[in-house]
């Protein structure tokens, strides 16, 4: 099947848009994203749109409301926290079956507050007798399976957080820039052991969007200076472990998906300048590390002791801040990953730049579960 | 007497007592403890025989929780027990103290079967939780 390019790609800062809809957040993420790209609504051919917690759920419709009615097909997707990176891998589908030439993939979320995870039950709610469904704790309880077999610490995971709190510093478009050094982290309200309340994602809303183009048209634009090739695209679901009936699993799909991306891509781990993954929470970073075989087996309490996921180091991770700290409109993460990623392989990412980077990865998952891969290549 | 209900489709009630109940599959010898069509594994769509589930196991994972959703009373252990049968349930994990140095992963913990609490009906439930063995 034919090449796919990102061409154009913008986010808006994360933050809290109260009274905003998911629809007025997306349409300025698109037109971000399609005024990067130099087309205009009656360029795009095809519309994906990813949300999560919208009622109506009718949001590629509230977009073409705020900027065109050109009657394309367009079509809501919602994959939990692989939600923005499912709409941008149908958007590139369609392209590579050679059904368009130049689509649009946004992914927009107003985030109800407080903990997710758990809802409503028929009869008596379990939370609190079979153990508890918060997400902190959920992802607590897969942190500490690491721990259990590969001796990470309280400590190791904390020091992601110090970790992508200190890069979001350099990241005008995260939620937050502000260092927290390791004390802070630990001693900050426990939530769920070993996840405090500086260990998980930030509660905001936002809206990431990307053009898509085919090959040849971004030849015939002559846009490649600025294009991005889409390497690979994986997407994966949960596959049965004896344990997924008990707790999700976010390792299993994780593997499928990372697998296959590197096969398509016919690269390796160690081929790849920087990696966006999914920090939910400070104990899954550890997890991804392995998960997405940036080391070996129960090697990824080292590498945050070394540093070798900080900017600077062998392959820097979640240099936008991650989830932690930029912040996770559930949506809008899949895509504005991707932002990221695009942003360094243009060189334009400013003080955060990984100097010299030509293959990225970004890798969400979304409990019940799956998960995506990306990677990304610097066109030129 | 009182009735109770069970807290969720595998705690099944009986009048010798509560007891935890799953489905082993005949082909791959999974246990299932949730309702499905087929087996989840390896998608036969029979012989999966009902089971009573071991009483014992071994503690796999957990997570202090110190705040949940409203209503809900902290701290609790939320915990993932290895049955000795291939098993997997999550739960409570009580009489053990909210503190990490006190919480041993591999620990032994048995099934202990208490009141659960009361729904918006009335209604009174019955739950499995995990207690040091």
């Amino acid at each position: 099947m034919r090449d796919v390019y990102i061409v154009g790609i913008d986010m808006l800062k994360f933050g809290r848009f109260q009274g905003a809809t998911p629809g007025e957040l997306g349409a300025q993420a698109a037109l971000l994203a399609m005024d990067e790209a130099g087309v205009t609504i009656h360029d795009i051919q095809a519309l994906y749109s990813g949300n999560q917690f919208d009622v109506v759920g009718m949001v590629a419709q509230d977009i073409q409301k705020q900027i065109g009615q050109t009657g394309i097909p367009a079509a809501n997707v919602k994959n939990a926290c692989a939600t923005g990176a499912t709409a941008f891998r149908e958007a590139m589908y369609l392209i590579k079956a050679g059904a368009a030439e130049v689509t649009l993939a946004v992914g927009a979320e107003v985030m109800p507050r407080g903990l997710l995870g758990g809802g409503e039950t028929a009869g008596l709610n379990p939370e609190g007798i079979l153990g508890s469904a918060s997400m902190p704790a959920v992802f607590a309880e897969a942190g500490q399976a690491y721990a259990h077999e590969h001796g990470a610490t309280f400590e190791q995971f904390a020091k992601v957080s110090v970790k992508n709190h200190h890069h979001s510093t350099l990241n005008p478009k995260a939620m937050y820039q502000k260092e927290t050094p390791l004390e802070e982290v630990m001693g900050a309200e426990m939530i769920a052991y070993p996840n405090t309340k500086l260990m998980c994602s930030v509660n905001v809303d936002g809206a990431a969007a990307a053009v898509l183009m085919s090959g040849d048209e971004v030849r015939r634009r002559g846009l490649m200076d600025q294009a991005v090739k889409i390497r690979a695209s994986a997407l994966a679901s949960d596959p049965y472990t004896p344990r997924n009936l008990a707790m999700w699993d976010i390792n299993a799909a994780t593997r499928l998906a990372a697998e296959a991306a590197y096969e398509q891509a016919g690269v390796g781990p160690d081929e790849v300048d920087l990696v966006e993954l999914h920090d939910c929470f400070a104990t899954a970073e550890l997890l991804h590390y392995e998960n997405l075989k940036l080391c070996g087996v129960g090697e990824a309490g080292r590498m945050i002791d070394t540093g070798e996921t900080a900017l600077g180091g062998r392959v820097p991770v979640n240099v936008s801040g991650g989830l932690l700290s930029k912040g996770h409109p559930i949506a809008a993460t899949g895509i504005a990953n991707l932002y990221e990623i695009s942003t360094h392989l243009r060189g334009k990412a400013d003080r955060r730049q990984v100097e010299g980077a030509r293959l990225g990865l970004a890798h969400v998952v979304g409990l019940g579960t799956v998960a995506a891969v990306h990677i990304l290549e610097k066109a030129n | 007497m009182v009735e109770y209900r069970g807290v969720a489709p595998w705690v099944v009630i009986e009048d010798e007592g509560a007891h935890v109940q799953a489905r082993r599959c005949s082909r791959c010898e999974a246990m299932l403890t949730r309702p499905s069509l087929a087996c989840p594994s390896c998608g036969a769509r029979e012989g999966l025989a009902p089971v009573r589930v071991a009483d014992r196991g071994v503690l796999h994972s957990y997570s202090i929780v110190h705040r949940s959703f409203p209503g809900v009373t902290t701290p609790f252990i939320s915990a993932v027990v290895d049955m000795e049968d291939g098993t997997v349930l999550k739960g409570n994990l009580r009489g053990v103290a909210f503190d990490p140095e006190a919480i041993r992963f591999g620990m032994p913990v048995r099934l202990v079967f208490d009141e659960a609490g009361v729904d918006a009906k009335g209604d009174r439930y019955l739950s499995y939780f995990f207690e040091a063995a």
